[in-house]
């Protein structure tokens, strides 16, 4: 994993990223322990806090900008990819966090997210997924499971959802994530991984909207089952789970599944083993779709590929214009071509 | 070159009209005889009428190209009402075109294009080569495709490859008509096709075939001259609308010492101008080709935010679809300009004409009151200036500036006097210094009441800003109602201060009396062609042209109040009229619309004030 250099004499700390806004979440709510985790990673990632800038459109979670005490903007619904996108062209040298929702990101700013996933820009965006809407009050989004009844759908939801992981492989994304709320050491550790991963990361966060969809995500976070529910991977290890760390994953044919190490002679050795850095996406499609009951979900770092941001690839070219083209400056410009004098 | 055996005529000006189907290539002829104009001195203006389809059905009246230019010995402000001479390729461009015309215009052309099945396509029952219908015109009868083919027969070229310069033989015979040389046109082959000599080769003979062949059959009685223009001394090229808001972005950009960022999405007809920014990166100009408009400007304010000079181009339905984040650039107070080159609306209407329509739009198409300065450009070479005084303004002042250009402005073009960037007026952004203990997102300067610009990366003055209300100096977010209205007030205020930092309105003519004319934006040049004339034949009309319509200029309602009628001309149902009238209730207004994707004629305009002054 490629990690920005650190510079220990900085010496920052959670302080130094706190606002003095209230936090206005509700009590409960999974994205409190969001910020903490997001509180941990700022200051341990060597970058001097005037270099960050966090951006979002609008929901719950779009409030995040004004709870931290960085470089700003609270846009518009849906938009934040192309905000960020803007500020990181404009000033590559910046730390640029991108908080939405799975209405903000999936639904009204679905095109945007496949677009800033599939251009590559190095901008960390953290999405908070609690399959609802929260700050309308309790509509259906796009991440909500066919079926379930919700303001909107009171006869239960007509359309399937959106998987978001598997959105970024569609994109062509290089780098996914999936993290729960309820695991703030998790987070801290895979932010961090995101934030030294060159160009588009995309983290979701399974968070849970405790006022309009509690529990939503239990089976893969409570205390019961989550064990047997979470798959946290791990690049070189293999996909083991279960509380008796009995249980892995396989391929066989073309498909993933569940075996129980030591039946039908099974070892650790037949267990699939993470590499989140290959190219082809296949594998990693396939651990974005598992979700419980048949499969744990999978967590932590699932595709980390190294490959040239969209920024760097502008400014390259900027630079090297700039050393070949004969204009240098908008006077020659504006004699090229045919002119002529007027005596 | 022998051309001597013919009377020569001096005319004043003359309109050329190329026409023909939209792979023949009349978009290169005209811009080639553009540049003979050019060099012979003349002040001109063109238009290109190009239909919205790229290959539309070959030889039908959907599928016709066209390019006029107007060029004179005395300046010459738009691309003429109707053409005197026609280039018309085949049945169909001769059919698109006969309204476009004089009725005593001279007609070339290409009789072997006058097939039956030509015809049919362009909807003749009869040839109207042979039935009469262009009695009172001069028809030139040139067998263009036979004799191009003949041209070129010992190059040894497929037939397709050896018709294809075709344009060029009836280029000769216009230039022939008009006194021009045609050394330059080949030094534009050689450079052009540097790698295809054949192709040098075959341009060049057809193009002298052509010339000659005018020569030959004497097929004009005489040939024509304009003198040079009276320009004032300079340096000279020619530029569209599109190209000059480009370049005016570019100018903008070094002169404030901010890299250009553009955050747009193609639409026509402003693409040109994505195009155009997309090709300076070694100026730092970043053109960002966003999923969609909004991405397009949320691109923008989100470079504007970082501290870059942010611009984002569109056309009518475009800005229909920014409206959201033109509320956002509002609120969060930071210098964006939106262009929209308007075309004909509403909906997708007609793409490729222009139009007038977007005015309310760009005042007023937002959400909650969200007021933006609002500058239109006047012609095709001021549109540089424009751009460059939305920018200034923006950055300046702190607020998105809309800058309105359309359809005509951007695809014409006239005689660019090149200024030297350093002359142009200074741009001052009021950046914030680190560490400045004195930094509030909100504070105002005392004179704009602009906030002032502090940039990520700077130590010391970290905030946040967004679409939610912000109490007033701190911004921090707050649903205080008294601080709401004041911050609306202070929004508004910000804007409306603009009125300071503008040239006040020139009136042409007598500055008071019975009639004055009024217009905005891309009019500018057919009503004042209309004024000249009209003064010139001793008519008692005054013109005033707006080119700051958000803020006003401070004299706009001394200069409307010194006359007993004004009428506003616009290519629109009234939209500039009622802002007028709600502004300054008290005059006596008159309305002189038109809606049909065209400009007005000076003609019609003329006909439309005689027929007031003689009430």
């Amino acid at each position: 994993m490629e990690k920005v250099i650190k510079t220990p004499e900085l010496k920052l700390t959670k302080k130094d990223f706190e606002s003095d806004a209230m936090v206005k979440w509700c009590p409960g709510c999974g994205d409190h322990a969001i910020l903490k985790a997001v509180e941990n990673v700022f200051p341990v990632l060597g970058i001097p806090k005037e270099k960050f800038v966090v951006v979002s459109g609008i929901g719950c979670s779009s409030r995040f900008p004004y709870y931290m005490n960085t470089y700003g903007v609270h846009g518009i619904h849906g938009r934040a990819a192309a905000l960020a996108t803007g500020i990181k062209l404009t000033n590559p040298d910046l730390s640029v966090w991108m908080i939405s929702g799975d209405g903000d990101s999936m639904a009204i700013g679905g095109n945007h997210f496949i677009h800033v996933v599939r251009r590559n820009p190095d901008i960390n965006l953290l999405m908070f997924n609690n399959k609802i809407y929260g700050l309308t009050k309790g509509q259906f989004s796009p991440t909500t499971p066919k079926g379930a009844k919700t303001k909107t759908s009171p006869q239960g939801t007509f359309e399937a959802p959106f998987n978001p992981g598997e959105l970024v492989m569609g994109a062509h994304g290089k780098f996914f994530a999936r993290v729960v709320d309820t695991n703030i050491k998790m987070m801290t550790q895979v932010f961090e991984e995101a934030a030294g991963h060159k160009g588009t990361s995309v983290v979701e966060i399974l968070a849970n909207c405790v006022i309009f969809n509690n529990k939503i995500h239990a089976l893969i976070t409570s205390r019961e089952t989550k064990e047997e529910n979470q798959l946290f991977l791990e690049a070189g290890k293999p996909m083991i789970f279960g509380k008796e760390r009995d249980k892995g994953i396989v391929l066989r044919g073309t498909k993933l599944e569940v075996v129980k190490i030591g039946e039908n002679g099974i070892t650790e050795k037949d267990i699939l083993v993470h590499d989140p850095t290959t190219e082809d996406s296949g594998i990693h499609t396939m651990l974005a779709s598992m979700m419980p009951p048949e499969f744990p979900a999978a967590l932590g770092v699932i595709r980390s590929v190294k490959s040239e941001t969209f920024e760097k690839a502008i400014w390259n070219t900027v630079e090297r214009e700039k050393k070949e083209s004969k204009l240098k400056s908008v006077d020659d410009l504006l004699r090229t071509g045919n002119t002529w004098i007027k005596e | 070159m022998a051309n001597k055996k013919n009377k020569v005529i001096e005319l004043q000006n003359a309109v050329v009209r190329f026409a023909g189907d939209s792979g023949d290539g009349m978009q290169l002829t005209g811009n080639l005889f553009l540049d003979s104009t050019a060099i012979v001195g003349n002040d001109f203006a063109t238009f290109p009428d190009y239909p919205a389809e790229i290959r539309a059905p070959q030889g039908t009246i959907s599928g016709v190209s066209g390019f006029q230019i107007n060029f004179g010995d005395k300046n010459i402000h738009t691309s003429g009402d109707l053409a005197n001479v026609l280039v018309a390729m085949n049945p169909a461009s001769l059919k698109a075109n006969m309204n476009w015309i004089t009725n005593d215009a001279i007609i070339i052309v290409d009789t072997d294009a006058f097939t039956e099945k030509n015809l049919e396509k362009a909807g003749y029952e009869t040839n109207p080569l042979m039935d009469g219908s262009l009695s009172g015109h001069l028809v030139v009868d040139a067998p263009i495709t036979s004799m191009t083919r003949d041209a070129v027969k010992d190059l040894q070229l497929d037939n397709k490859s050896a018709q294809k310069s075709k344009n060029m033989f009836a280029l000769g015979m216009v230039l022939y008509m008009f006194n021009r040389t045609y050394d330059n046109t080949i030094k534009f082959f050689e450079q052009k096709f540097k790698t295809k000599p054949l192709v040098i080769e075959a341009n060049k003979r057809v193009l002298i075939a052509g010339y000659n062949f005018a020569d030959t059959i004497e097929a004009f009685a005489s040939t024509f001259k304009v003198e040079p223009a009276p320009l004032q001394k300079g340096l000279y090229r020619n530029v569209t609308g599109n190209l000059a808001t480009a370049w005016g972005f570019l100018a903008a950009s070094e002169r404030s010492g901010l890299n250009l960022f553009l955050g747009s999405y193609p639409i026509t007809p402003a693409s040109e101008i994505l195009q155009e920014i997309a090709k300076h990166k070694q100026f730092s100009a970043i053109a960002f080709q966003a999923e969609d408009e909004i991405a397009g400007i949320v691109s923008t304010i989100g470079a504007s935010f970082a501290g870059a000079m942010a611009i984002t181009t569109t056309s009518g339905p475009g800005l229909s679809l920014k409206s959201e984040a033109i509320g956002l650039a509002v609120m969060t107070e930071l210098p964006i300009v939106i262009v929209d080159v308007q075309r004909g609306g509403p909906s997708t209407g007609l793409p490729t004409k222009s139009e007038q329509s977007d005015l309310m739009q760009a005042l007023y198409g937002r959400n909650g009151e969200a007021p933006v300065i609002v500058l239109a450009a006047n012609s095709a070479a001021d549109c540089f200036y424009a751009a460059y005084e939305a920018s200034k303004l923006a950055i300046e002042h702190m607020t998105p500036v809309i800058l309105l250009t359309d359809g005509s402005l951007a695809n014409g073009s006239e005689v660019f006097l090149i200024p030297e960037v350093a002359s142009l007026p200074e741009i001052t952004p009021p950046v914030v210094e680190a560490n400045d203990p004195d930094y509030k997102p909100y504070k105002r300067d005392k004179k704009t009441l602009a906030r002032r610009w502090a940039i990520p990366g700077t130590e010391g003055l970290r905030h946040r800003i967004g679409g939610l209300e912000k109490e007033d100096v701190t911004g921090e977010v707050t649903y205080d109602p008294l601080n709401h209205e004041k911050m609306v007030k202070l929004r508004q205020e910000k804007v409306e201060r603009v009125a300071d930092y503008i040239p006040k309105l020139t009136v042409t003519g007598e500055d008071e009396g019975d009639l004055l004319i009024v217009g905005w934006g891309g009019t500018y040049g057919v009503l004042l062609t209309a004024i000249e004339e009209l003064r010139e034949e001793g008519k008692k009309v005054s013109l005033v042209h707006f080119k700051h319509i958000m803020p006003l200029p401070k004299n706009t309602e001394k200069v409307l109040s010194k006359f007993k009628r004004i009428l506003v001309c616009e290519n629109n149902m009234g939209q500039f009229i009622n802002y007028l009238k709600m502004n300054f209730p008290k005059q006596n207004y008159l309305q002189y619309n038109k809606v049909q994707g065209l400009p007005f004629k000076v003609a019609e305009l003329k006909e439309k004030i005689n027929s007031l002054l003689n009430e």
